[in-house]
């Protein structure tokens, strides 16, 4: 059973949004960078948790989607100039009919052989990015994808003067800020849905709730396309701000790193995902500065989470509001 | 239609590399078999097998037999690690989530390729090929080096010597028993504790040994391991998880489609591998030769 969050944890995500949106104002470029980078990473651990945290499908492939995402935004916009407006819906789009192919044979698989197949497709995408050269670029992948348009805004600064005076890069953040949000406010939504309820159920006990009549193959298959589709909507987002798509975006190890962020977050919990993108950043960034060694330090974290602390922040925080609750409450 | 002493080259390049998958896989598929964990860290295992190697040679120097006794004095090295490993963190992990064991094991990953890079720094590192193996046999025009054929022996020895302990002796038995049922075996007076770390050890030797033994055909460098897992996953998947010709079976298949994957579709040579892994998954999840599990 998932402890019920505090009443002020309900305000949380609209005070989050806030803090994010004033970040540009301090001025620091470095600080808008790494925001930005947190806000995509969210959406796609988000996206993860909706398959490994709600329905208990463990994905070791879910770097495809994100990576296809990233590659359909990235060749519209460079190779082929179409607007963001166009490219970034076709990312979700395309990513989920990937999903809704691969899923298919994946939701027929259970437990090992689940994270097996999906990881062969991920594989699989990775393959084609690394080696259809015409098209992908190949192992140099694609530099130099292009900004959404910004000159509409630029032309609003002229009459409102709080628009006016930022650079691509912040509007770019304004931009992803505003989308995701909007993402997850719909993933959210669908996570509290009698739809999501039902994810929950089969994560419980996939048998009985084939015995109360519902299809579970198809629910399963529906969550994982819809985790397609937001991580293929986060992969979209990623590549025009990294500047540029690599096959690396699909490799194994892409995998792995979004769902040690969600178990570190906290699988289950909404937000927990988002806590553990955040966290997980912010630390590398601090400890890049000290040595190299990122991944010691990032396996060191893993095993003392799975041993200590496998709720995640998220999880371990609750625990301990609901026992400071109970100490005052019992006093 | 491409020359035969040609074909029969690169069949013989597929043979070795599906030769060294079989001793990597084999050690991942036993691990499987018995502790029904995935270990991500296999590669890694097989990785520091090689530069192991590369440090003992080191310390030997050169001389007649002296890779001989650096493979194996690396092979055993590993073997102790993942018994320690296997006592120390992995045993308390037993019964939890497969997930978090599948992400304990990539910790592994995390942590001990650095700790490579921090002794063994990002160079690559070379082995010379031992002495007595230097020269190379012409068959039917194609040129095999001695150590090939070393390789090519080696890997089907191994593997009957294995099947021979695993199906033929006490301790193969108890083996089987507890890729089976668990608790019987431990209620019928056997340490099953001792045994999973035994067999964690054997796996991790094999690993450990493929990687040694890689050491003078391949530079040994920082990235091996992540590749090389996956290749073990393909194989074992294929030929089922779990099971021991299976696996054998698979890495021959793996061998040969990668080589004339090269041949024929040069470009999209890795795509096949993973196709055909996805393929089995599909058609049957417990591979071609396993049993599907209850």
């Amino acid at each position: 059973m998932t402890p019920r969050a505090p009443a002020a944890a309900r305000w949380a995500p609209a005070v989050a949004l806030a803090a994010a949106f004033c970040v540009p104002a301090l001025g620091s470029r470095f600080y808008t960078f790494v925001a930005n980078d947190v806000v995509i990473w969210a959406l796609f651990a988000t996206s993860l948790n909706l398959l490994v945290g709600y329905t208990g499908l463990v994905s070791f492939g879910h770097a495809a989607y994100f990576g296809i995402g990233a590659y359909t935004t990235g060749l519209l916009m460079k190779k082929a100039g179409v607007s963001f407006l166009l490219a970034f819906p076709a990312a979700g789009g395309l990513a989920g009919a990937f999903a809704l192919v691969f899923g298919f044979f994946c939701v027929r698989l259970t437990r090992i052989y689940f994270a097996m197949l999906t990881l062969a497709f991920a594989q699989i995408v990775w393959a084609i990015c690394f080696k259809w050269n015409e098209v992908t670029g190949g192992e140099q992948g694609m530099p130099e994808i292009p900004y959404p348009d910004f000159g509409w805004l630029e032309r609003l600064g002229a009459a409102v003067p709080a628009v006016a005076g930022w650079r691509t890069a912040e509007y770019y953040y304004f931009l992803t800020l505003v989308l995701v949000a909007l993402c997850l406010w719909v993933l959210r939504r669908i996570v509290g849905s009698p739809f999501g309820r039902i994810l929950t159920t089969i994560r419980e006990n996939p048998e009985r709730a084939e015995f109360i009549g519902v299809n579970v193959r198809r629910y399963e298959l529906s969550a994982f396309v819809l985790a397609g589709v937001f991580a293929g909507l986060a992969g979209g987002l990623f590549g025009i701000f990294n500047r540029g798509v690599f096959p690396d975006f699909a490799y194994w190890t892409k995998s792995s790193e979004v769902l040690i962020m969600t178990l570190l977050g906290g699988m289950g919990t909404f937000f927990g995902p988002g806590i553990g993108a955040l966290a997980l950043i912010l630390l590398n960034q601090q400890i890049v500065s000290y040595t190299e060694y990122w991944p010691l330090v990032l396996g060191t974290i893993l095993v003392v989470l799975l041993f200590g602390f496998p709720g995640g922040l998220a999880g371990a925080a609750l625990a301990l509001w609901q026992r400071a609750r109970r100490r005052l409450g019992g006093a | 239609m491409p020359d035969p002493s040609f074909v029969f080259a690169q069949s013989l390049s597929g043979l070795t590399a599906a030769m060294f998958l079989f001793l990597i896989a084999s050690g991942l598929s036993l691990i499987f078999g018995v502790l029904r964990v995935l270990n991500f860290a296999h590669g890694t295992f097989y990785m520091l097998g090689a530069y192991s190697a590369y440090q003992l040679v080191q310390w030997l120097g050169p001389g007649p037999g002296r890779f001989w006794i650096a493979a194996l004095g690396a092979a055993l090295a590993i073997a102790v690690l993942g018994g320690l490993v296997e006592r120390l963190l992995f045993r308390h992990l037993y019964g939890k989530e497969e997930l978090y064991q599948l992400l304990f094991t990539y910790a592994l990953v995390l942590i001990l390729s650095d700790v490579a890079k921090i002794v063994w720094g990002t160079q690559q590192k070379s082995v010379s090929r031992p002495p007595e193996l230097t020269g190379s046999l012409s068959l039917f025009g194609a040129i095999v080096p001695h150590y090939n054929l070393l390789i090519l022996l080696l890997g089907p020895s191994i593997a009957l010597a294995f099947w021979f302990v695993l199906q033929k002796t006490r301790a193969g038995r108890v083996i089987r028993a507890a890729a089976l049922d668990r608790e019987t075996l431990g209620a019928l007076g056997v340490n099953v504790d001792r045994l999973y770390t035994l067999v964690f050890m054997l796996g991790s030797f094999l690993g450990g040994l493929g990687g040694a033994l890689i050491a003078p055909m391949r530079a040994t460098v920082p990235g091996m391991d992540t590749e090389i897992i996956v290749e073990a996953f393909v194989v074992v998947v294929i030929g089922g998880l779990g099971s021991f010709w299976g696996t054998f079976l698979g890495a021959l298949i793996y061998g040969q489609v990668l080589s004339f994957g090269i041949l024929f579709f040069p470009r999209f040579s890795i795509f096949a591998v993973f196709a055909l892994m996805a393929a089995v998954l599909i058609v049957r999840p417990w591979g071609l030769l396993g049993r599907p599990l209850q």
